[in-house]
């Protein structure tokens, strides 16, 4: 089984500085760590590897300094590392990312992904999602537990808001991960040692076949205006009663709402 | 200070220090209240190597040296000397296969060893011997291809947690000390029991125990050694693992010292961090000078081990008598320093307090450490009166 985890170095930190011009993060001067929902993909994919033997392939997109946190995720038990680094890349947005990274999927060839359910700096739990549908292939997010997982299909915990879900789906799948799920394990000696020799794939966008047009700055469809805390919205109403009744009612608020 | 310590050496550091601080520290209390064997962090060691540190890399381990593991040693210390105890027993347990195993009791047992997934244990203490070794009453008859051991082993760390057990017993009483031989015994084996758990001041979350042979055979060629050799290959790994508890003394000092820095640049009194009196930077300046001191002869006798220096009775020794002696004195005043509040169980230092005893007293108390070091004089001495 081949199992590829996508993780992306982050800063050390809950305060970001953001470049004013191009409104992306200013990384210099901060220390950077691997983003700690990406820790609980890796455990998950060195259990899933304990449980139906396989690889392990670690994936980031970045500047080269990325490579330390691929090394990191070596030094925890990784077969294998890829960094996806060109300058063509920067900038990228999260579907010129997610579009880049299901290229480099692609190639490496997985039969199940795992990401973190969102980065720390960014906060937009878009890449892993955006990266099954460019893959056309099933996703399921906020996973909280693998309950079962062998070649044909694999069963998990969905995490909901008033309990979870249970979800069934064929491989190959794309997971992303909540940190109920496990406790990320630490380093070996023996993984570090091997990790500070290991060579580290790093490719270009023409290695993975990515098309100019569709990553860095230029590929990117969204631009990043601002960024704020959005404001809770704590009015809401749940309706009760038969599915005719609460038609009725919500016709109504609506109409009190002066929407319909 | 900067030790020149090597890129693999810092990393060791820096992966113990990890361990400590995010697994160690916050169950510490706990498990010193609890009287709790650390199992969890056993673990957590064995899967990140720790267990292999010092186990040659022909049997799966990392082929590291005293000095790695001094370093593990004193940073577990600095969180817990309960954990740090668990893992250095280990290390005491595993000596006379190291110094003095076959090559076939090597393979049998130290890819596990390695692994971490078998615990040693070292047994020599008895009612009746603990400075004086000679007084072991323990007895290991030999009858046919087997050895039959009888009596009783106190104050065992790690007993009944460890799988292997390597102990000292009697073969031939009447020659004393010359009469005492190192074996292996593995847990569940038929005759070998464990007897009552003690309550100690200190080191809580470390299990001490009595062991129990009645009647316990075990085949021949778990003897470590020849017969006869029971009491060098017993001092011989007391010289090796002194140094770690050397590092042990480092490690709980420096624990203490910076809980007490911590305290005293909060605590306010006369409208100032009581830092500011000089008074208290006097009692940290000499805490800090000693457990620098104290570090760097741990390292440098550890690097002399190391290097295979054969005689290293008198160093190791004079490390664990300065290092342990430091460390009561320290987190002594690191609890005074901190007044009332170093006193309550809600800050760690009390338990550094009370665990830091154990240093002066076992693995040779520190009065027969000065005996050692003494005796090692005489000798010198008079190696130095005959070249006159």
């Amino acid at each position: 089984m081949n199992i590829v985890v996508c993780i992306k170095q982050v800063p050390d930190t809950t305060e970001v500085r953001i470049d004013a011009e191009t409104n992306t993060l200013m990384r210099e001067g901060v220390p950077s760590i691997i983003n700690p929902y990406d820790m609980h993909a890796i455990e998950a994919g060195l259990q899933i590897r304990e449980r139906t033997g396989g690889k392990v392939i670690v994936l980031t997109m970045g500047p080269p300094q990325a490579e330390a946190a691929l090394r990191n995720a070596l030094s925890m038990g990784a077969d294998d590392a890829v960094l996806l680094t060109d300058s063509a890349f920067a900038g990228s947005d999260t579907w010129a990312t997610a579009y880049a990274l299901s290229k480099a999927v692609r190639k490496i060839g997985a039969d199940i992904i795992l990401c973190g359910k969102q980065a720390i700096d960014g906060d937009t739990a878009q890449v892993g999602p955006e990266m099954g549908e460019f893959l056309d292939i099933p996703h399921i997010s906020y996973v909280r537990k693998i309950e079962e997982v062998h070649s044909g299909g694999i069963r998990v915990q969905r995490l909901m808001d008033d309990g979870y879900d249970i979800v069934e789906s064929s491989l190959p799948v794309l997971l992303t991960v909540v940190k109920e799920l496990n406790q990320p394990r630490l380093p070996s000696l023996k993984g570090k040692i091997a990790a500070k020799k290991a060579e580290i794939k790093k490719w270009g966008h023409s290695d993975i076949g990515a098309e100019p047009a569709n990553i860095g700055l230029k590929g990117s469809p969204t631009l990043v205006k601002q960024i704020f805390a959005p404001e809770a919205k704590k009015d809401r109403k749940l309706l009760y009663g038969t599915v005719e009744e609460q038609v009725d009612a919500l016709v109504q608020e609506l109409r009190g709402l002066g929407c319909v | 200070m900067d030790y020149f310590l090597t890129e693999d050496q810092l990393m060791i550091r820096n992966l113990a220090r990890q361990i400590a601080e995010e697994r160690v520290v916050p169950v510490r209390q706990e498990l010193d209240e609890r009287e709790e064997f650390p199992s969890e962090i056993m673990k957590i060691l064995a899967q990140s190597d720790l267990f292999a540190l010092f186990i040659p890399e022909a049997y799966g381990g990392l082929g590291k040296g005293i000095l790695e593991f001094s370093i593990a040693i004193e940073e577990l210390s600095m969180a817990c000397l309960g954990v740090s105890t668990s893992y250095a027993a280990n290390g005491l347990g595993t000596y006379p296969l190291l110094l003095f195993g076959s090559e076939e009791q090597k393979k049998r047992y130290f890819p596990d060893i390695a692994a971490g997934k078998r615990l040693v244990a070292f047994g020599i203490t008895e009612a009746n011997a603990g400075s004086d070794a000679s007084g072991i009453q323990t007895t290991a008859k030999l009858e046919g291809n087997e050895y039959v051991l009888n009596g009783t082993k106190q104050w065992i760390t790690n007993g009944g947690e460890a799988e292997i057990y390597t102990i000292i017993a009697m073969t031939d009483k009447t020659k004393g000390a010359r009469g005492a031989s190192a074996f292996v015994v593995e847990k569940g084996t038929k005759g070998f029991h464990f007897g009552k758990k003690e309550k100690k001041m200190g080191i809580r979350a470390s299990v001490t125990c009595e062991l129990i042979f009645d009647n316990c055979s075990i085949p021949k060629e778990n003897l470590i050694g020849r017969e006869g050799m029971g009491f060098i290959v017993a001092m011989k790994t007391l010289d090796q693992a002194r140094v770690g508890v050397g590092a042990q003394g480092v490690g709980v000092a420096q624990g203490a010292f910076e809980e007490a820095v911590k305290f005293a640049r909060q605590r306010v009194q006369f409208g100032h961090p009581v830092i500011s009196f000089q008074a208290v930077q006097h009692m940290l300046a000499d805490m800090a000078t000693e457990i620098e001191a104290a570090r760097a002869i741990v390292y440098a006798v550890a690097r002399y081990v190391d290097s295979g220096a054969r005689d290293i009775t008198k160093e190791s020794a004079m490390a664990k008598v300065f290092a342990t002696d430091m460390a009561m004195r320290v987190t002594t005043n690191a609890l005074q320093v901190m007044g009332g509040s170093g006193y309550m169980r809600e800050y760690p230092v009390e338990k550094m307090m009370r665990d830091a005893k154990i240093l002066q007293i076992y693995e040779g108390t520190n009065q027969i450490q000065r005996n050692v070091i003494g005796q090692a004089l005489i000798k010198e001495a008079a190696k130095e009166g005959k070249k006159q």
